[in-house]
């Protein structure tokens, strides 16, 4: 039998006077790929946001659970160390930080967090040179500043990187595709694949059906006006690139 | 949640100042009051030569004359000089010959700001010089100096020993008709150091030292003169945390550095005076004068971090005499709630080819006002002159104000001058961003504010850096809004 890993149940979520969701629900279980598609403000990014524990949004109801513990009040830090990741769609620059302070950082404050000792600056360091290894990021930008000047490719490579060295149960992609070429794509789609396991699993948040192609998802749901109003399997995403999304909209409606 | 953001922000709002501790020693006080007969009390009482009291009294005669300055960005209330005494000494029992004859409550004041001398000595090879109230108490390392011809001491055993070279030097770089403060300072110092660096000396560790407040009501007039001869080298370190006060108390310090031919002197402060509590009531009046000159080819360089005091009004500046002399400024200056900071450098350029660096990084949190102020002056004579200015600011919250008051004279066209200016807010997605990978808020504010003074942090001695970080996250606990 398969384990869950998060369930969201009836979430519902403003900020201001807006309502953004309304009443969404999601299982996901170990091992699984869900690919959450919809048009732009469908409340996509806010699901990931609000997944990873941003407090900018209100939440008036329901609530979500992770391997049967209810984190919907958790500050951002627990749910990272409990295991859960956000490869953000803009990764913010923090000057004179570098990359690999910041990931020690990181470590150590979940590693704290389980009691454990800080890890030791060579096990650190073979494990940069390996999960580097894996998005193929330069040498380079392991000891620049975190994300200060790097390309868009560059930004998104780093996401996966820190997303091997964290090693979460629940990676969150958002809009990971965007603004990459083919080449770069497929590169972090390699990495998120090598990464995959039984014991994780991963939401990916896209517009497009090319994403989906190197990253094979288990389901494909559409949000639409913060609910999910279909789910399939991998041909739901062929379908929507066919007939776009506007005739779930009118199913919606009715 | 078992501890919200709420909780946070309370726990270190009521948070007191994390040094804020007196100590219970003893002290022979001067009678309340500034006139004449003080004066001449102080000399007396610290043995001084004739010259030194004339000095002394001509400083206070000037001062009677000067008026309190106002054109800085700071607000306060002016401190009565009638109610402040002016001379505070730790009653001697005997001379001090090792550190077991020292006041056990002086050594867990030590302790209590982590400067265990015992330490010091063994792990770091910082001699340090403690400067408790105004009198040195304990003094380490001088023997090992002494072998290289080095002197550093306090200030009244220079006057014993060495009075030449205290005459021939004391108040040739900050006149006591200088200003308001320098003035009075020049009238009342009580105690402070003095360093001397002989000819072609490399001094092989850093020279510390450790300034203290300790005394209720005791205004503290330190004084510092620090001689590099030619082609020498020296880095001192200066670094000070003060007990917590109700009323104000006024620091009024003089610096003063003479970098000779070829000499460099690398001066770095830690400056942490207790800022007041978090409704703006108490803290230290930090209003020091600190300037070098420099001689041929030499270089003085001032690094300073400071967090403390209520209101701080200081530049330490370089006068760039000798031909091709170097003046640095690396600055981070942190104001919090209702702390005031106006500071800066001046670099005056006298000599040809004379090259000038200014790196200002200021933080403003609460509902503090942090302004730098700088000036830039090419005379005449100082044929290719360079400088290069970066004055940043960074906002932790929308109640607090950042200003920039750059100004620059240049009377010599063959000068390149540039003048850099940023100023960032901490963003809300960059503390979202380290937080959702697993860093703290305050945890993340300090890594983005270290990341932002790294500039000036590394320019810090090593042991000064880690001290200046953990100052910094100190400074802004809970300071995001």
């Amino acid at each position: 039998m398969k384990e869950v890993l998060i369930e969201i149940k009836d979430l519902e979520c403003e900020i201001g006077d807006q309502k953004i969701l309304k009443g969404l629900n999601l299982k996901v279980n170990k091992g699984e790929i869900h690919a959450i598609m919809g048009p732009n403000g469908s409340g996509k990014s806010t699901l990931s946001s609000l997944l990873a524990g941003n407090d900018n949004y209100k939440i008036t109801n329901g609530s979500i659970s992770f391997e049967g513990e209810d984190i919907t009040d958790l500050s951002p830090e627990e749910r990272s160390w409990k295991g859960v990741f956000l490869a953000f769609q803009y990764p913010i620059e923090i000057p004179g930080v570098s990359n690999i302070n910041f990931l020690r950082t990181a470590l150590n404050e979940k590693n704290k967090f389980f009691g454990k000792d800080p890890i030791p600056a060579k096990d650190f360091l073979k494990m940069v040179s390996e999960k580097s290894a894996l998005v193929g990021l330069d040498n380079k930008l392991k000891n620049r500043s975190v994300n200060e000047g790097f390309s868009g490719g560059e930004k998104k490579r780093n996401e996966i990187f820190q997303m091997a060295m964290l090693n979460p149960k629940l990676s969150i992609l958002d809009e990971t595709d965007s603004g990459l070429d083919i080449d770069a794509l497929k590169i972090v789609a390699g990495g998120v694949n090598k990464l995959k396991s039984n014991e994780n699993a991963t939401i990916v948040i896209t517009h497009y059906q090319r994403l989906l192609d190197y990253i094979v998802p288990d389901f494909v749901h559409v949000l639409h006006d913060g609910k999910i109003v279909k789910t399939g399997d991998k041909n739901l995403a062929l379908e929507l690139e066919k007939k776009g999304y506007d005739w779930l909209k009118i199913n919606s409606l009715n | 949640m078992s501890y919200t953001e709420k909780d946070l922000k309370e726990d270190l709002d009521n948070k007191s100042y994390e040094f804020g501790f007196v100590t219970d020693i003893e002290s022979e006080k001067a009678p309340v009051g500034l006139n004449e007969d003080i004066v001449r009390l102080i000399s007396s009482k610290k043995n001084e030569p004739e010259w030194l009291l004339n000095y002394r009294l001509k400083a206070f005669e000037v001062w009677q004359t000067m008026k309190e300055p106002n054109w800085s960005h700071v607000e306060y209330e002016k401190p009565d000089f009638q109610n402040i005494s002016y001379y505070a000494a730790p009653k001697k029992k005997k001379e001090l010959k090792s550190l077991d004859e020292v006041d056990p409550e002086l050594l867990k004041t030590m302790d209590k700001l982590g400067i265990s001398i015992e330490e010091q000595k063994k792990l770091s090879g910082v001699a340090v010089d403690f400067v408790m109230d105004s009198v040195s108490v304990a003094t380490s390392f001088k023997e090992k100096l002494g072998e290289l011809g080095i002197i550093f001491c306090s200030f009244s055993e220079a006057v014993q020993n060495h009075p030449d070279l205290i005459q021939k030097y004391m108040g040739t770089v900050i006149p006591y008709t200088d200003n308001y403060y320098a003035a009075l300072n020049s009238a009342v110092f009580s105690d402070g150091s003095f360093c001397y660096i002989p000819k072609g000396v490399r001094c092989p560790m850093e020279l510390s030292t450790y300034f203290r407040i300790n005394e209720s009501g005791t205004g503290q007039f330190e004084r510092t003169l620090l001689i590099a001869d030619e082609s020498s080298y020296v880095s001192y370190l200066e670094g000070c945390t003060a007990p917590q006060r109700d009323e104000n108390q006024l620091h009024a310090a003089v610096v003063e550095l003479i970098s000779l031919d070829q000499a460099e002197i690398k001066y770095s402060t830690v400056q942490n005076w207790y800022p007041g509590d978090k409704k703006g009531v108490g803290g230290v009046y930090n209003f020091v004068t600190k300037r070098g000159i420099c001689g041929y080819r030499s270089k003085i360089s001032w690094t300073q971090v400071e967090t403390g005091s209520a209101v701080t009004w200081k530049y330490p500046s370089c006068i760039l005499k000798g031909d091709y002399s170097v003046g640095e400024f690396y600055s981070v200056a942190v104001t919090n709630n209702f702390q005031q900071a106006d500071t800066g450098t001046k670099m005056i350029h006298v000599g040809k080819n004379t090259k000038s660096t200014i790196i200002s990084k200021g933080i403003s949190a609460g509902k503090s006002q942090n302004s730098y102020r700088g000036l830039v002056k090419i005379g005449k004579g100082a044929i290719n002159a360079r400088n290069f200015s970066q004055c940043d600011s960074l906002l932790m919250t929308d109640r607090c104000g950042a200003h920039t008051f750059p100004y620059i004279e240049c009377e010599n066209p063959s000068a390149t001058v540039e003048h850099e200016a940023t100023t960032s807010k901490i963003g809300e997605e960059q503390l979202f961003y380290c937080m959702q990978r697993g860093i703290s808020e305050e945890k993340a504010i300090s890594l983005i504010v270290n990341g932002y003074a790294k500039e000036v942090l590394n320019k810090l001695p090593m042991e000064f850096a880690v001290e200046a970080q953990k100052l910094l996250e100190i400074s802004l606990e809970g300071s995001v809004g």
